[in-house]
């Protein structure tokens, strides 16, 4: 390995002002993404912030009126109920995620290194066909005829079919199989970095497995908990594709309730308020639940 | 407990998972050759379904199109998203808390209403709807998703082995290429994983950044839902995952050689 | 790092072969058409290239909200879109339809004269009929033994979790009015809230609603009756002829999809070759022999009953597509319910997330 070669040694000057100020260095990194997310996100969020205090004319078009009238109609026990059941969703969704996918990751970041990505491709590979056509696959399993009845039925295990599909049982089977991958990766990501070293140390000191686990293992994966949750739990909660789909469309969602807004009431407007509201309380939540697992805690110190 | 493999139960359990992934996908696969158009019951055996879909041009222009903006999407995404992780992590300077909630709104807010923001947005200032402004809106919601990942893995980063690295005369270039990338890659990979995945399969944000002859694959089927989701797309699905397998145990096989 | 090497490679390189696949029509000499998925023939559009010259770029949607949100948020480049009833009276009052050029259209005698000058177009000035139909009752007469002729025979308690509905505010609580006896497009806040005491009484038989796909849990035996599109009846009872079509007493829902131009199409005068085009009989009848939808066209079903006489009678023997005059009187268009909508959308959104 040859580490000094002449031609990096002069760009070695080039980096001086960087290495000075390390806020420069942190603005130079940043600024690709904050000049693109400042373009593509939050100039067309600053469009939807300015409609949601506008008001639907009677076509479905945009009256311009400033007014709070769409804030108002959010204070309603309904929608409020409807924000509870979705939160009551995502969070079924993340706990099963993690149930299934840490021992999961922890099983591809124990494998021999030469398998893991092998590993990792495995779980993704999945995602790479249709979503329509995924959700159609599940619907045929776990319908009354389905093969999951069909072939407990022949095995004798039961003697009705089970009536899975379009319940909440069918939707958590479709929600979980959807969110795992975003639970794993990031776990594995944090569980890999785990030195087997630093397990055998305390292995060596006495501790039992599931001490060393608790002690060693569990708080070194926090991170990548943390950022599976987030890529879990929001979006689940949000999701209104799957129940629809598998539990009958029975229910109403938080995403059911702000789609419908644009797509079927044509009301922009208070669709804008739903999601403006939507936005400011989940952000709130992520990052005061981030601040306080420690997420970038480094820099504190 | 052995040293290399992990344990008993943990190996059951991983291969109980893998199943739970891959029975919805056997079905599919097996329905690619149901003769029956509506693809509701088995009813016998065909090839016809991919005779059907290499004569599609339409198919094969939407999936030419959608691996054309995944591909360009997650590559944007992966690197200025790490670069983000990168100084979320481990920098303080103006602006850190703005651009961090900045980043968390794609996860946060409903496909629908980026989609019609991004298409308001680009109506405004009178951008040509196509694949170009697919892929912007790609690469929006795919950087976060980078970053988090990356920072999950930075999380705890032991700064002293390239402190160490610097004292032994590298430069920051070469620290970075030599000592951190290397560190920081399972969680770059499994970001632009991720990201790839969402771009090939997302709908809702595509439908509302599309313009005429711009259409992917997610698009075409949705909109087949109505009528019958033939299978077609079953094959189409089929021979992808086939491609992606045989190419992930040839670079199996491949390693094993180097090793 | 050679196993991402690797795979970045074969992903290159199955991206190169994809993108041999073929590019996309570049010439000036285009149409954009913007339609429902599985609606327009494909050997129609090439006909339609062979004879003009231009090509056609055939995108689809999969709603008349979603083709809303798109035009309204404004210039799309779309030249030819096919939108339903009440979407046409939405887009003419938004000012999102350009009028079309009629000296152009020659063709447009051919149209039934009961199906010219409806109510959301009284002169025709901006659409052309392109397919009807209608979303009434259907029942699997294997699984269901006694006759059903009428919505309200949905709530008998013996069907029990055996109903699909669509997942459609205006068809299921324009159902629920109609079997009330109330206009189905009510915006009276009284008969709504009645409307909606019903259907919280039917929601124990209902096992689902969608809107995508009823024929599906039809099909898979999951459900026994239910409220579907002709279009899809027509699909279910070719699988399954048990799968009856009805047009029940207290009526259902007629709809008319329509040709029309946006507002600053790009390639006006393609777009309107294109609608001459469609309406001649020779080229309509690819759509009924493909869709089963009905025709508005009749030189073309003049044509279907000289050229193909069988399948002529199968068009005109199935209530799905060809509904009796009896029938018809019972039909009736969804229309725009204007500031009422949020209304409705309260009452459904109750209905759905109550308890």
């Amino acid at each position: 390995m040859s580490t000094d070669k002449p031609e990096l040694k002069r760009k070695h000057s080039l980096a001086h002002i960087l290495r000075e100020n390390s806020a420069v260095q942190g603005i130079a990194l940043i600024s690709p993404t904050a000049i693109y997310m400042l373009i593509f996100i939050v100039l067309p969020m600053i469009l939807v912030a300015v409609l949601s205090f506008m008001s639907r004319g009677t076509y479905g078009n945009v009256v311009y009126e400033f007014n709070f009238q769409n804030y108002v109609r959010l204070v309603d026990p309904l929608y409020f109920r409807i924000l509870l059941y979705s939160l009551g969703v995502g969070l079924a969704t993340m706990v099963f995620t993690i149930m299934i996918g840490y021992p999961l990751a922890y099983f591809i970041a124990r494998s021999p290194a030469r398998k893991r990505s092998f590993y990792l491709f495995l779980i993704l590979l999945p995602f790479w066909t249709n979503f329509i056509i995924r959700i159609y696959a599940w619907i045929m399993i776990l319908r009354t005829q389905g093969l999951l009845n069909t072939v407990l039925l022949d095995l004798g295990l039961i003697q009705d079919p089970l009536e899975i599909l379009y319940t909440p049982t069918a939707v958590l089977i479709g929600m979980v199989y959807e969110f795992l991958p975003f639970m794993v990766l990031p776990l594995y990501t944090s569980l890999e970095k785990i030195e087997n070293a630093q397990m055998e140390a305390a292995a060596d000191l006495g501790a039992r497995p599931w001490k060393v686990f608790l002690r060693v293992t569990l708080p070194l994966s926090v991170p990548g908990m943390i950022a599976g949750s987030i890529l879990v739990f929001i979006p689940a909660m949000g999701m209104f594709v799957v129940p629809d789909l598998m539990g009958g469309a029975k229910t109403v969602l938080v995403g059911n309730v702000i789609r419908n807004q644009f797509l079927t009431s044509r009301d922009w407007p208070f669709g804008a308020a739903a999601s403006m509201l939507l936005m400011i309380l989940t952000l709130a939540f992520t990052l005061y639940y981030t601040r306080k697992a420690g997420f970038g805690e480094e820099l504190l110190v | 407990m052995s040293e290399k493999k992990p344990a008993l139960w943990l190996r059951i359990f991983s291969f109980l998972v893998y199943l739970y992934f891959y029975l919805p996908i056997l079905i599919l696969i097996v329905f690619s050759f149901n003769t029956q158009k509506l693809n509701v019951r088995w009813e016998g055996f065909t090839l016809k379904w991919y005779e059907v879909l290499f004569n599609d041009s339409n198919v094969m222009l939407a999936t030419r199109n959608t691996l054309i903006i995944a591909f360009i999407s997650t590559l944007v995404a992966t690197v200025i998203g790490t670069m983000a992780a990168l100084a979320l992590q481990r920098y303080r300077f103006p602006g850190y808390t703005l651009i961090e909630s900045i980043l968390y709104i794609p996860v946060i807010i409903p496909e629908v209403v980026m989609g019609i923001s991004l298409l308001a947005f680009f109506a405004l200032i009178k951008f040509q709807l196509g694949l170009v402004t697919i892929t912007i809106s790609h690469i929006a919601f795919n950087i976060p998703f980078v970053t988090l990942v990356v920072r999950a893995r930075l999380h705890g980063f032991d700064k002293s082995i390239e402190e160490a690295s610097m004292d032994l005369g590298a430069n920051e270039l070469t620290t970075f290429w030599r000592v951190t990338l290397p560190t920081i890659m399972p969680g770059v990979l499994s970001g632009a994983m991720l990201a790839f995945t969402l771009s090939l399969d997302d709908y809702v944000i595509t439908y509302f950044s599309a313009g005429p002859g711009a259409t992917t694959l997610p698009l075409r089927v949705f909109s087949m839902v109505r009528f019958a989701v033939t299978p077609e797309v079953n094959a189409l699905s089929t021979l992808w995952v086939l491609t992606v397998l045989v190419i992930l145990l040839i670079s199996q096989v491949v390693q094993k050689r180097q090793t | 790092m050679n196993k991402y090497k690797l795979f970045a490679l074969g992903l290159t390189l199955s991206i190169l072969l994809a993108a041999c696949g073929g590019g996309g029509p570049a010439s000036d000499n285009v149409l954009n058409l913007y339609a429902w998925s599985e609606y327009v023939p494909q050997q129609l559009l090439d006909n339609f290239t062979e004879q003009t010259g231009i090509e056609v770029n055939y995108d689809t949607y999969s709603s008349n909200e979603e083709l809303m949100a798109k035009l309204q948020a404004g210039a799309s480049g779309y030249d030819v879109v096919i939108p339903s009833d009440y979407t046409v009276t939405i887009m003419i009052n938004q000012g999102l339809l350009e009028p079309l050029d009629k000296t152009q259209i020659s063709n447009f005698s051919n149209i039934f004269d009961t199906l010219t000058g409806l109510s959301y177009d009284p002169q025709n000035d901006y659409t052309v009929p392109w397919q009807w139909g209608t979303s009434c009752l259907v029942v699997d007469t294997g699984k269901v033994t006694r006759p059903i002729t009428k919505w309200a025979d949905l709530w008998d308690p013996e069907f029990e979790g055996k109903v699909v509905l669509l997942d459609d505010e205006r068809e299921v609580l324009g159902m629920v009015l109609s079997v009330l006896g109330y206009d189905k497009n009510s915006t009276d806040p009284q008969q709504l809230e009645e409307a909606k005491q019903k259907l919280l009484e039917l929601m124990p038989n209902v096992k689902l609603f969608d809107s995508d796909s009823p024929k599906t849990a039809l099909l898979a035996g999951e459900v026994w009756l239910g409220q579907t599109w002709n279009g899809e009846a027509a699909l279910a009872h070719m699988e399954n002829p048990d799968i009856q079509y009805i047009i029940p007493e207290e009526g259902c829902t007629v709809w008319y999809d329509n040709l029309a131009i946006p507002k600053d199409a790009p390639h006006y005068n393609a777009a309107m070759q294109f609608i001459n085009f469609v309406l001649d009989p020779q080229e309509s009848i690819l759509i009924t022999y493909e869709f089963p939808y009905s025709n508005p066209n009749r030189a073309a079903l003049e044509l279907l009953q000289t050229e193909d006489p069988q399948a002529y009678d199968a068009y005109m023997n199935f209530p799905a597509t060809n509904p009796s005059a009896d029938d018809m009187s019972r039909l009736k268009m969804i229309q725009d319910v204007g500031d009422a909508t949020a209304l409705w959308d309260r009452i459904w959104t109750e209905v759905k997330g109550g308890e």
